[in-house]
């Protein structure tokens, strides 16, 4: 009896070390994909519209591309925010380094506007929404190091399925 | 074929190897030479790029951001963003800093990092406070030369 019993146990711990294994091996290579390829996002709230929805959407965004290139007027990125690095919201970029952007500060409030130069190594990102959108209006350019990845596809809700980018000015 | 076998199952494991390592480097932590006497004598107090330092890079820290003033970060450059510096962390936000004109406050969710070697170090009295969210990495401890293993305390 005894001996059945303890087969029993190096059986059970070795199927547990098995999947202990596989279970590993899974998550590395989902930090992998997700940090070096591309990864999904849900998006809400109103600074976006209308190109996304205020109740949410769900993004396809990639990493690929801010390795080799520099972001360009248009595309929509997930930045980390400059105010809380613990947050990551999407926008769109407006500017890149060198460019001299005039923007109105708070359409809401008045119609006073301002005009800087971006500086070399950030980008001026803008809410398409900007009555209701915290940006660089507020916290100024953003450096390339705090981009995350560019938005390329929308996933849900099933209606809007397709891709997303710059729009035709 | 035998040889086919064997060079499949050798780049399997080498792929798998490589996956766990990036992992790992990204998420617990890496190792990472340091360059220049920015850090002068904490690191690298000879200029001698032979002895540089190796410093071990602690990746926990970024799970939520959480840093202290004293910590020595490595950070992207938010001018050069193929740049990496490593610099210690002398204001949090809300804290006031003195540079060399005036008084200026950190902003909140960025940092104030000088270097320990003030006559030679690119640091936030040129570039001003960065986002905390370009940090990559707190350094807890060298590594080589031996000599000098040591933990960094604040």
């Amino acid at each position: 009896m005894a001996s059945l019993s303890s087969s029993f146990w190096n059986t059970a711990s070795r199927e547990a070390m098995k999947s202990g294994v596989f279970i590993a091996k899974l998550y590395c290579f989902l930090h992998v994909t997700t940090n070096y390829l591309g990864f999904m996002a849900y998006a809400y709230g109103p600074s976006m519209i209308p190109t996304l929805h205020p109740s949410g959407n769900v993004l396809l965004a990639e990493r690929i591309s801010k390795r080799y290139q520099k972001p360009s007027r248009g595309d929509i990125v997930v930045i980390r925010s400059p105010e809380n690095p613990n947050k990551t919201p999407i926008k769109r970029v407006v500017g890149i380094e060198g460019d001299c952007i005039s923007f109105v500060i708070d359409p809401v409030k008045s119609d006073e506007s301002e005009t800087i130069v971006v500086p070399k190594g950030h980008v001026f990102v803008q809410g398409d929404y900007t009555h209701n959108s915290r940006d660089s209006r507020n916290f100024g350019p953003v450096p390339y190091g705090l981009i995350q990845g560019r938005v390329l596809w929308r996933v849900w809700p099933f209606q809007d399925f397709g891709p997303l980018g710059p729009t035709p000015t | 074929m035998g040889i086919q076998n064997i060079l499949w199952q050798v780049a399997k494991k080498a792929f798998t190897g490589s996956i766990i390592g990036l992992t790992i480097s990204d998420r617990c932590c890496s190792v990472v030479p340091v360059r220049g006497d920015s850090m002068s004598p904490t690191f690298n107090p000879q200029r001698n790029s032979h002895l540089d330092d190796y410093v071990l890079v602690d990746k926990f820290c970024l799970k939520d951001y959480k840093f202290a003033r004293g910590d020595v970060v490595v950070f992207s450059s938010p001018t050069n963003f193929g740049d990496r510096y490593i610099k210690r962390i002398v204001g949090m936000p809300g804290e006031w800093i003195s540079s060399s004109r005036d008084v200026i406050r950190v902003p909140e969710g960025h940092c104030w990092v000088e270097g320990d070697n003030k006559t030679s170090s690119l640091d936030s009295r040129t570039f001003g406070p960065i986002p905390l969210g370009l940090i990559q990495g707190r350094v807890t401890r060298v590594l080589w030369p031996p000599q000098r293993i040591s933990k960094i305390g604040q």
